[in-house]
C-alpha cells in the first residue's frame, strides 16, 4: 500500500486514541458541556441586558460569537495534549515504529474537530433555548458547518505549533489562554465592534475570528455580511498553509 | 546477514558544549545479551536513542540488523522494539487496546493485533488487568507492559533502557525472568542500566561506559576478577573475641568499630572452612562468617574510583 494510505490510517488510529481520550478524561468532557452552557447563560443574562444590537436579538447576534469561542478554546487541548505526549515516553515509542510520525499530530487535531463538533450541537441547543432563531437556508447552513471546519482545523494548527513551543503542561495550559482570550474578546463575539476605542476597533475589525463570526452571523441571522464571507475562508485556509510545514518542522526539531 | 545484530564504532555525540558521548564502540552479536553499565550521565540513554533513530549521532558508525539508522530509518525501525526510560504506555487506554494500537500502527491486521494482544497479556501476566485503563497500574505492571508494547512485532533485536528503574524486587526480578525468557528464544538484547546485579542477571556481556568512553568490557566473570578474589568475612562477638582473632589471622584486614574482618579466600569456600577453624582453635567467638565474592559495584569502584552513583547532575542531558 502508498505511503500515503498508511499516513491515512496512521492518523485515524491515533485520533481514535485522542477521542478516547477525550471521552474517558473527566476533565476534557466536563470542560467540553459545561465551557459552552456557562458562557452562553452568562452572556446572554449578565451582559445581554446591556448590549445594544440594534436590529438583531443579542440571543441571535451572540450565538456565533460563542460558537466560535468555544471553537477556539477546543483547540487548546491540541496544545495541552500535544505537549503531554511529547514530554513522556510515548512520543518515543511513537517514533521508534515504522509509522507516519505526522499522525501523532494529526491525531490531536482530528480529536480536536470531533470535540467541536459535540461543543456546537451543544451550543445549538442551549442557544435554541435562550431564543435563539436561525433563518438560515440549507446552503447557508453548510457554509456554516464548512467554514466551522475549516476554522477548527486552523487553529488546531497553530495550537499544535504552540504545543511543540511549551515545555511544560502548565506552560501549555495557560499559551492557551492568553492567545485565545484576547482573540476571542476583541472581535465581534459579544458586543458590537462600534463601540470599542479606535484602537481595539482597528484590531478587531480585521483579525479573522471577526470575520468568522461575522460570515456566520450573517448566514445564520441574517445582518450585513460585507466582506467577511470570502475573507473568513482566506484567512483559515492562510493559516493552514502556514502553520502545517511550521508545525512538521517543529516536531522534526524537537525529536533531534 | 551481518553476524552481529548491533554494530557501533567510534559512537561520537555532543549537546551544545556537553560532550556525552567521545569515542565509544561495542557489537552484539545475534542473540546475544549486552549490558551497558553505567552511571547516570555516561552516555547510556543517548547511545541507545541513536541506534533507534531518536537522535542522529555527530560522528561514529552504527549498524543495526545491518541497516544505519542515519540512512535507513524505516528499516531500522522495523527491527527493533524500545523500552525507554519511562513507561511509555497510553495511561487512558486498556493494556490490552494499548498493545493493540501498536500492533495497528506496525500495520498488522485488526485480527492479527488482537490476537497478539491476548497472546502478550498472557505472556507478560495481565490478562486480569487487560481490561482496565493503563493508569490504574502499578509500577511494575506498567513496565511489563511497556516490554509487552515493544515486543508486539516480534523485533529481532530489544532496547532497553533501564528497564527495571524505579521497580521494586520482586516486580524487578519477574522483569528480569520476562527478559531472561525472551533472550533465549533468540531475541539479540541490548540492556543500558546502572544496577550492578541486573547486568550480572541477564547479560552475556558488558561494556562499562564512564563520562562517554568505554572503560572496560568482558564477561561478568573477567570484569569481576579484576576487582580481586573472593573475600572472607567474619563478624566476632565481642572485642575479646575480636582480639583473639586477629592475634590468631595477622593478614586480616580488620575494622575494630565493627568487629570484622577480612581477608582473601583465594581457595574458596575451603579457605573459610581454614579461618574458622583457626578462630576455634584461638577461642574466638564468632557472630557471622561469610564468604563474599566481588559484586560488579567493587569492580566499578576499581576502573574508576569512584561508585555509580556520582555524577548524577550531568544525568540531565540524556
Amino acid at each position: 500500500m502508498s505511503n500515503l494510505v498508511w499516513a491515512v490510517k496512521d492518523s485515524a488510529l491515533l485520533a481514535k486514541r485522542s477521542i478516547l481520550h477525550v471521552i474517558r478524561s473527566y476533565d476534557q468532557v466536563m470542560s467540553l458541556i459545561m465551557f459552552p452552557i456557562m458562557f452562553t447563560l452568562l452572556n446572554r443574562y449578565v451582559f445581554g441586558g446591556a448590549i445594544n444590537t440594534g436590529d438583531v436579538s443579542y440571543a441571535n447576534y451572540l450565538f456565533a460569537g460563542i460558537l466560535v469561542q468555544t471553537l477556539a478554546f477546543g483547540a487548546n487541548y491540541t496544545t495541552i495534549n500535544l505537549a503531554v505526549d511529547m514530554k513522556e515516553g510515548i512520543i518515543d515509542r511513537f517514533r521508534s515504529l515504522p509509522m507516519n510520525n505526522a499522525a501523532v499530530v494529526v491525531g490531536h487535531i482530528v480529536s480536536d474537530l470531533f470535540r467541536n463538533i459535540i461543543s456546537a450541537l451543544i451550543i445549538i441547543g442551549v442557544g435554541l433555548l435562550i431564543g435563539f432563531r436561525p433563518n438560515a437556508s440549507l446552503a447557508e447552513w453548510g457554509l456554516v458547518v464548512l467554514l466551522a471546519i475549516l476554522f477548527t482545523l486552523a487553529i488546531s494548527w497553530l495550537s499544535a505549533i504552540l504545543g511543540l513551543l511549551v515545555k511544560s503542561l502548565e506552560a501549555a495550559q495557560w499559551m492557551g489562554f492568553v492567545i485565545i482570550f484576547p482573540l476571542t474578546f476583541v472581535s465581534s463575539a459579544f458586543v458590537p465592534i462600534e463601540t470599542m476605542p479606535s484602537g481595539l476597533r482597528a484590531f478587531a475589525e480585521n483579525q479573522p475570528l471577526t470575520h468568522v463570526m461575522d460570515a456566520m452571523r450573517s448566514w445564520l441571522v441574517g445582518t450585513p455580511m460585507d466582506s467577511s464571507g470570502w475573507l473568513s475562508f482566506v484567512w483559515c485556509i492562510a493559516i493552514i498553509v502556514v502553520s502545517v510545514p511550521i508545525t512538521a518542522w517543529l516536531f522534526r526539531r524537537r525529536s533531534n | 546477514m551481518h553476524k552481529n545484530a548491533v554494530e557501533v564504532r567510534g559512537l561520537q555525540k555532543s549537546f551544545g558544549k556537553v560532550t556525552v558521548l567521545k569515542d565509544v564502540s561495542f557489537a552484539v552479536p545475534r542473540g546475544g545479551i549486552l549490558a551497558l553499565l553505567g552511571p547516570n550521565g555516561a552516555g547510556k540513554t543517548t547511545t541507545v536513542r541513536m541506534l533507534s533513530t531518536l537522535l542522529r549521532p555527530d560522528g561514529g558508525e552504527l549498524r543495526v540488523n545491518g541497516f544505519d539508522p542515519v540512512v535507513d530509518g524505516a528499516k531500522v525501525r522495523a527491527s527493533i522494539g524500545l523500552t525507554g526510560q519511562f513507561a511509555a504506555v497510553d495511561e487512558y487506554l486498556t493494556g490490552r487496546e494499548n498493545i493493540e494500537m501498536i500492533g495497528r500502527l506496525y500495520h498488522m491486521g485488526v485480527q492479527d493485533a488482537k490476537t497478539r494482544a491476548a497472546q502478550l497479556l498472557k505472556e507478560f501476566d495481565l490478562v486480569d488487568a487487560g481490561d482496565r485503563a493503563a493508569k490504574t497500574y502499578s509500577g511494575g505492571m506498567k513496565r511489563r507492559l511497556d516490554l509487552a508494547m515493544s515486543l508486539v512485532a516480534k523485533p529481532p533485536i530489544l532496547f532497553l533502557d533501564e528497564p527495571t528503574t524505579g521497580l521494586d524486587p520482586r516486580s524487578r526480578l519477574a522483569l528480569w525472568q520476562m527478559i531472561a525468557e525472551l533472550a533465549k528464544n533468540g531475541t539479540t538484547i541490548l540492556l543500558t542500566t546502572q544496577y550492578m546485579e541486573e547486568a550480572e542477571y541477564l547479560a552475556d556481556n558488558v561494556i562499562v561506559i564512564d563520562h562517554g568512553q568505554v572503560i572496560a568490557e568482558g564477561t561478568v566473570n573477567e570484569l569481576k576478577a579484576k576487582a580481586g578474589s573472593e573475600q572472607v568475612e567474619i563478624v566476632l562477638r565481642d572485642d575479646a573475641a575480636m582480639k583473639k582473632a586477629r592475634k590468631a589471622l595477622k593478614d586480616a584486614n580488620s575494622n575494630e568499630t565493627t568487629n570484622t574482618l577480612t581477608l582473601p579466600a583465594p581457595d574458596g569456600v575451603k579457605s573459610l572452612t581454614t579461618v574458622l577453624a583457626t578462630l576455634e582453635k584461638a577461642g574466638a567467638q564468632i557472630e557471622t562468617a561469610s564468604l563474599r565474592r566481588p559484586t560488579l559495584d567493587d569492580v566499578f569502584i576499581a576502573l574508576t574510583g569512584h561508585d555509580t552513583t556520582k555524577d548524577e547532575s550531568e544525568g540531565k542531558h540524556e
